[in-house]
């Protein structure tokens, strides 16, 4: 696991850095647009007894290059008492975010782009800062549902990042580290009492961990039941109503990119990361914690199923629950979450001291 | 009951008390915030400014008249079987209900009756008309609560309704089908059975409605306890239909009154709810639109023979008078006062119709609530738009 090697060729500084840059590109818009296809086309369509889009492509399967064609076509307006700059910038600001986060998951023993001790730290510091860009695009807008919205945003995201990082400390406090490879490395080679049948997916200890992080995730992404900034039966889309053109595609990819970098970041606290619960798969002797290196390609594939399974979660909740208020949202955050994932790690303390 | 006013007249000291701190302490400003003409939650045009001191509401206050289309008037210069083409457009959803309380007015003045066989066809196609309207109703409130779900099941199960209107009368949305002294024509061949199935799909709609919505946890905390009517403040405000039997106010003009159609010889149940808040008023209207299933089903069975027209001369005049009838339509009291002084046309009428009434509630109900609850109150008082236009 040292610098990037490809056919065995040490690569210059420069050329590591331009692969990055483009996989980090790829990581995000390849899940983005699976998800936005899979999920939001075609599984909702079903569950909505209609066929979703079928006239672009087989199946309507290049409907995402005909909606991405059109929002680049579109006139990109700015209203006249905007902030400009800022009302520019929020966008981009908030897929920055996007793009921050993926930087540190691992999808492979070497398939990474950071990996640094701080990762945990990192990955909950930067995804807040999507919060700013909903701010700034619900301030700038010069409109009353916009500025709303961006109230709402800031009031909810605020309330739901504490559980967020509560929900995360289990895990930091069994794997013991705070760097998201040695927390995949750790689930996949741990043994339970023992026994190293299966592993030791953090699921099966920090299950309502895991559940307060889902909700969490769903709150920070602003999908119903939480989407009360965007509620386009109240607000009419919130801070996104003043945006077109592909300042607006900006925050339609970024939602689902996002949505689809939490699922990452759940299935590596969680599930496993890039690894399969069974003791011979991707080791190099079978049980030895030497990792083989084809576990560099196989790792994203896998990542890339829990990805969809997670994702499909949040989509199928987003589809089938009505919205809470704001205030009710509040209270669910502080009064159940907050207490829930602060027992969670007592729990969780006591029991890695005892044994 | 009183626990729930009680709450109702806690949230106007609330809306009092936000008053006071925007005058006087600490002089922040409130903001006025127009929803609508366009907006997504007001079905249409409606436009309701509310002021605002965070997201509390202060005061509300509904402006109406944005697709005022002086049905009242032209009236006037329209022949008397000319005019169900105009009150057609009234209440859009359920267009059939909005002819007959016209047509039973003018029957009254001829001193005409309808055959059996009609009145039963009338008051079937006006049952159909309530589902139609009704369960279009049930769908959009998971939009305006934001659940997208029921709405496409809503519209797929409505579409069935549509078109048993649409084979009986030639009409899917305009039936234009009700005469003075009877019906256009008779049912097609099939119909009855073709409805009776159609029956059974939408009682399966409104089982599905019940789990997706009404028993979801969060429709409920949304809902439940918001928006509270008591039965004397909904009377005086002049609710009808499911806003007002909600408040735990038994009237449903549909038993209540004797009236040339067939609801005498059914049996139903007049639901009405005790708390009078949001979710009260949906679920009176789910538990409607399947007792209107209900009373298809039993209309179908013993639907007479013989004529849908009774012997009217060709050229209708209406002698002089005055005649007021109204019905139980789907969004409450709809009623015609026309005035005919002899001519083919009617001197003047006066259309009563439920939407106008409902939303004349709004200012009372929307004080001191938060801008969340003033769609879905606005959602469970349910206005169609050209029922408050005309």
């Amino acid at each position: 696991m040292t610098s990037l090697a490809i056919f065995g060729a040490d690569l210059p500084y420069w050329a590591q850095s331009l692969l990055r840059v483009l996989g980090g590109a790829v990581a995000v818009l390849l899940p983005a647009g699976t998800i936005v296809y899979l999920f939001l086309f075609k599984m909702m369509s079903f569950m909505q007894s209609r066929l979703g889009p079928m006239e672009a492509g087989p199946y309507g399967s290049m409907q995402l290059f005909a909606e991405v064609g059109k929002w680049l076509q579109k006139e990109d307006i700015s209203p006249t008492r905007a902030d400009k700059r800022v009302f520019r910038a929020a966008p981009l600001v908030v897929l920055m975010s996007t793009f921050l986060l993926v930087a540190v998951v691992p999808f492979g023993p070497d398939a990474y782009f950071t990996d640094f001790d701080a990762g945990v730290f990192y990955m909950l510091a930067v995804s807040s800062i999507s919060t700013l860009g909903i701010l700034m695009a619900g301030w700038s807008s010069a409109n009353k549902y916009s500025l709303l919205g961006g109230l709402r945003a800031a009031g909810q995201l605020i309330a739901y990042e504490l559980p967020m990082v509560l929900s995360v400390i289990g895990v930091v406090i069994q794997a013991g580290t705070m760097n998201l490879q040695q927390i995949v490395v750790k689930q996949n080679s741990d043994e339970i009492f023992g026994w190293n049948g299966i592993g030791f997916p953090y699921i099966l200890t920090q299950g309502i961990g895991f559940l307060i992080f889902m909700i969490a995730v769903q709150a920070e992404l602003t999908q119903t039941p939480f989407d009360m900034p965007i509620a386009e039966s109240e607000l009419v889309s919130g801070y996104m109503t003043e945006y077109s053109g592909f300042r607006f595609l900006i925050f339609f990819i970024a939602e689902f990119a996002t949505a689809g970098v939490f699922a990452l970041i759940a299935s590596i606290l969680f599930l496993g990361g890039w690894g399969v619960p069974f003791s011979w798969f991707g080791w190099a002797p079978a049980g030895s914690h030497e990792i083989d290196n084809w576990m560099n390609v196989g790792g994203p594939l896998i990542m890339l199923t829990k990805m969809m399974v997670l994702t499909g979660i949040i989509m199928w909740v987003r589809f089938s629950y009505p919205r809470f208020r704001e205030d009710q949202l509040q209270r669910f955050a502080w009064k159940v979450l907050i207490p829930v994932s602060l027992v969670n790690i007592m729990i969780t303390a006591v029991l890695k001291v005892a044994f | 009951m009183t626990d729930l006013v009680d709450r109702q007249k806690l949230s106007y000291i609330a809306a009092q008390a936000a008053d006071a701190r925007l005058n006087v302490e600490l002089e922040t400003e409130g903001m006025t915030l127009n929803i609508g003409p366009q907006h997504p939650a007001t079905h249409g045009t409606l436009r309701i400014i509310v002021r605002l001191d965070g997201e509390q509401v202060i005061w509300a206050e509904p402006g109406a008249g944005y697709m005022h289309r002086g049905y009242e008037k032209l009236t006037e210069v329209r022949t008397f079987p000319q005019v169900t083409a105009l009150v057609n457009r009234i209440d859009w959803l359920g267009s059939f209900a909005n002819e007959v309380p016209f047509i039973l007015a003018a029957e009254k003045l001829m001193e005409v009756e309808a055959p059996p066989r009609a009145q039963w066809i009338r008051t079937i196609l006006f049952e159909l008309s309530r589902i139609a309207n009704v369960s279009l109703f049930l769908g959009d409130l998971g939009v305006q609560l934001g659940a997208i779900t029921p709405v496409f099941m809503a519209f797929r199960d409505r579409e069935y309704v549509l078109n048993l209107i649409e084979s009986a009368t030639g009409g899917r949305f305009h039936p234009n089908f009700d005469r003075i002294g009877g019906l256009k024509e008779d049912l097609p061949a099939g119909w009855i059975t073709e409805t009776k199935q159609v029956m059974k799909k939408l009682r399966n709609f409104c089982d599905e409605i019940e789990n997706l919505l009404f028993g979801n946890e969060i429709f409920q905390s949304r809902l439940r306890g918001i928006g509270v009517i008591p039965a004397e403040v909904a009377k005086q405000y002049g609710l009808s239909g499911a806003n007002l039997r909600a408040s735990g106010v038994d009237w449903d003009l549909r038993r209540d009154q004797k009236i040339a159609l067939a609801y005498d010889k059914v049996d139903f149940k007049v639901w009405t709810h005790p708390d009078g808040d949001s979710f009260a008023r949906c679920w009176i209207r789910l538990q409607e639109t399947r007792e209107a299933t209900k009373i298809v089903d039993q209309l179908l069975d013993g639907i007479p023979s013989g004529s849908v027209m009774a012997k009217v001369p060709r050229i209708i005049k209406v002698p002089e008078g005055e005649a007021w009838v109204s019905t139980e339509n789907p969004l409450g009291e709809m009623g015609y006062y026309v005035v005919s002084k002899g001519d083919l046309g009617p001197f003047r009428v006066k259309i009563r119709s439920a939407s106008f009434n409902n939303i004349s509630i709004v200012p009372w109900v929307l004080r001191g609530v938060y801008v969340p609850d003033v769609i879905s109150i606005l959602a469970s008082l349910y206005f169609i738009l050209g029922d408050i236009d005309r």
